[in-house]
């Protein structure tokens, strides 16, 4: 390379710098502007008014913004969770299949072709109180003869989200679980066999360290996406019953496009993003840690 | 002998308990799905039959036709969004690949200071939820003038699919020998030519993995195309799907039967690439 060439990785790397900056970066810097303004999009010249922090303010005292808050992080920490058991279990019971194996694989990936969308559309469907085939078979096997109310009363309609949550992603964890089983090797089992060791002994100290960063893998791809909660409740009760299911992402769309509050939005906006930079950091660290444990260097 | 014999019961009650547990799970997996491909079927008046109807009594495609025949049923213009979906998915998806690749070879071969920021970086840039993102688009494209049109969601949609299009392909170029270009370099390659006789065939398969993966994303996303599409010049399927949902009253079977129509391309997609994404998504993160 001569001295008044770019370095070769910069020229590659550039197109990719562009964009995101473009689209995410500079968008960004402006949100975070406006989150200091009033601004409305009735009234456009209430951008240049600037208002210090008055919206995170009036953001810290709001009950209903911290309602939201406490339960987004309630949500993801009981969704993600779950799945992660739910596909520690799953990875398992595919592993152990002697035969079909492909084809429960592909089974498995089922719930993740799925866009959010129509995973909450589907769960609407299923959870309807009237025409609800949860409902129709409760009521057809005999277990209940009222229709539940499973997303008009509040606390159903969490769970209900919650499941719909949980059934389109557990398959992540499972897919990649299990391509860490199967890439096991098989020696270091038998030793502990030959040592006498019981099956929940070996899983706990042979197979589970190994499958380790495998789940967190799964964990650091979740938590770049754990926004997608939002096309999910948003179609099943948009932030209904009475607000008992508002999480902060409808109630980021709630304030800016309803409202037409673009500032006050942009501040709750900001509060989302380091909620998920949290997630997605706390994983990263994780994974980090776990391939260091499995010895593969960085 | 009876030791054996106890042994031989607990090892078959075992065998049982696990084919139970996994139809139970494939089950939980199937049925939503397969519930609204029947329900698509079935005629209004069996889905809100109350008691419920189980056997269904007659099976139609009537739903598929309505919603094809152009304005038919409750005037949703399906092809228009069907229309929308492909070109603002294809487009933005060859796009992020481009770059993609250059982005992934990057970090595949070069050595340089500040690699794992970088990369953080450009993670970190996924995590800022569509709904936040769409903020600032929202004004930005309202003074561009590019609100509802396809160019505003392509560019949105390549900069949501490039993070992780550069995390599959700098995983696929690393499971590519380096020794193979530098022996075509030696043989008289430039460093261009090496890349795309060597390289890029032995990675190509993983790189298709990764547009599918893009294509996905594209097809599924619903945040921000919400608020980016005013009309039928832009709206795509997602988007679409809510016109079934009036104030009080929802059409679930012509709801089922969007639904189907895009589900099938995902189905299809996803079969082909499940074991490159995996492999792709894992060399990248764990052999760093």
């Amino acid at each position: 390379m001569r001295g008044w060439k770019p370095a070769p990785h910069v020229l590659l790397l550039l197109p990719a710098f562009v964009v995101l900056a473009a689209v995410v970066v500079v968008p960004l810097l402006l949100s975070l502007y406006s989150s200091f303004t009033p601004f409305r999009l009735t009234r456009p010249d209430t951008i240049y008014t600037f208002i210090g922090f008055r919206n995170y303010q009036r953001l810290f005292a709001d009950m209903e913004f911290w309602a939201a808050f406490g339960r987004t992080v309630l949500l993801l920490t009981i969704a993600l969770n779950l799945e992660m058991v739910l596909g520690l279990f799953l990875a398992l019971l595919v592993e152990k299949a002697t035969r079909g194996q492909r084809l429960l694989r592909t089974i498995m990936m089922f719930p993740m072709m799925f866009s959010p969308i129509l995973v909450g559309f589907q769960f609407k469907f299923m959870f309807n109180d009237n025409i609800g085939l949860v409902n129709n078979a409760l009521q057809s096997l005999g277990l209940t003869d009222q229709a539940i109310p499973w997303l008009i009363d509040g606390k159903l309609a969490f769970t209900s989200i919650l499941i719909a949550e949980v059934w389109s992603s557990t398959s992540v964890f499972a897919i990649f679980i299990l391509a860490g089983l199967m890439a096991m090797p098989k020696e270091p089992l038998e030793a502990a066999k030959v040592d006498g060791c019981t099956p929940l002994q070996s899983f706990r100290y042979v197979t589970w360290p190994f499958i380790m960063p495998f789940a967190f893998i799964a964990m650091t791809i979740r938590s770049l996406d754990i926004a997608r909660a939002y096309d999910i409740v948003k179609i099943m009760t948009d932030g209904g019953p009475a607000k008992r299911t508002e999480i902060l992402w409808t109630l980021i769309s709630r304030t800016a496009y309803s409202d037409a509050r673009m500032g006050l939005a942009n501040a709750m906006a900001y509060v989302a993003i380091f909620l998920s930079i949290l997630f997605t950091v706390m994983f990263f660290r994780q994974l980090a840690k776990a391939r260091q444990q499995i010895g593969a260097e960085w | 002998m009876n030791e054996n014999q106890t042994n031989r019961l607990k090892q078959q009650a075992l065998k049982i308990g696990h084919l139970v547990g996994l139809f139970i799970a494939m089950a939980i997996i199937c049925l939503p799905g397969l519930w609204i491909v029947l329900s698509s079927l079935r005629p209004t008046v069996e889905i809100m039959a109350k008691p419920p109807v189980w056997i269904p009594q007659s099976l139609s495609f009537d739903a598929y036709v309505a919603m094809f025949s152009g304005v038919g049923q409750g005037g949703i213009p399906v092809l228009d969004y069907f229309r929308n979906s492909i070109i603002i998915s294809v487009t933005s998806t060859v796009i992020a690949l481009a770059i993609g690749m250059a982005g992934g070879y990057a970090f595949a071969r070069y050595q340089f200071r500040g690699k794992t920021a970088i990369f953080l970086g450009f993670m970190l840039t996924r995590t800022v939820p569509g709904i936040a993102l769409s903020l600032p688009l929202f004004f930005v494209y309202a003074k561009l003038g590019i609100i509802d049109t396809h160019f505003g969601l392509i560019i949105a949609y390549v900069a949501l699919n490039v993070p992780f299009t550069v995390w599959l392909i700098d995983g696929f170029f690393r499971q590519v020998p380096r020794d193979l270009a530098e022996a075509a370099q030696i043989d008289g390659c430039t460093r261009w030519q090496a890349f795309w006789q060597v390289e890029f065939p032995l990675a190509r398969s993983g790189i298709a993995s990764a547009g599918i993966f893009a294509f996905l994303i594209s097809w599924n996303e619903f945040a921000l195309a919400s608020q980016l599409t005013r009309s039928t010049n832009s709206k795509t399927l997602p988007v679409g799907l809510l016109d079934y949902t009036a104030e009080f009253t929802i059409d679930w079977r012509g709801m089922c039967a969007l639904a189907v129509v895009m589900i099938i391309p995902a189905l299809t997609l996803t079969f082909i690439v499940q074991k490159h994404l995996v492999s792709g998504l894992t060399s990248g993160a764990v052999k760093g």
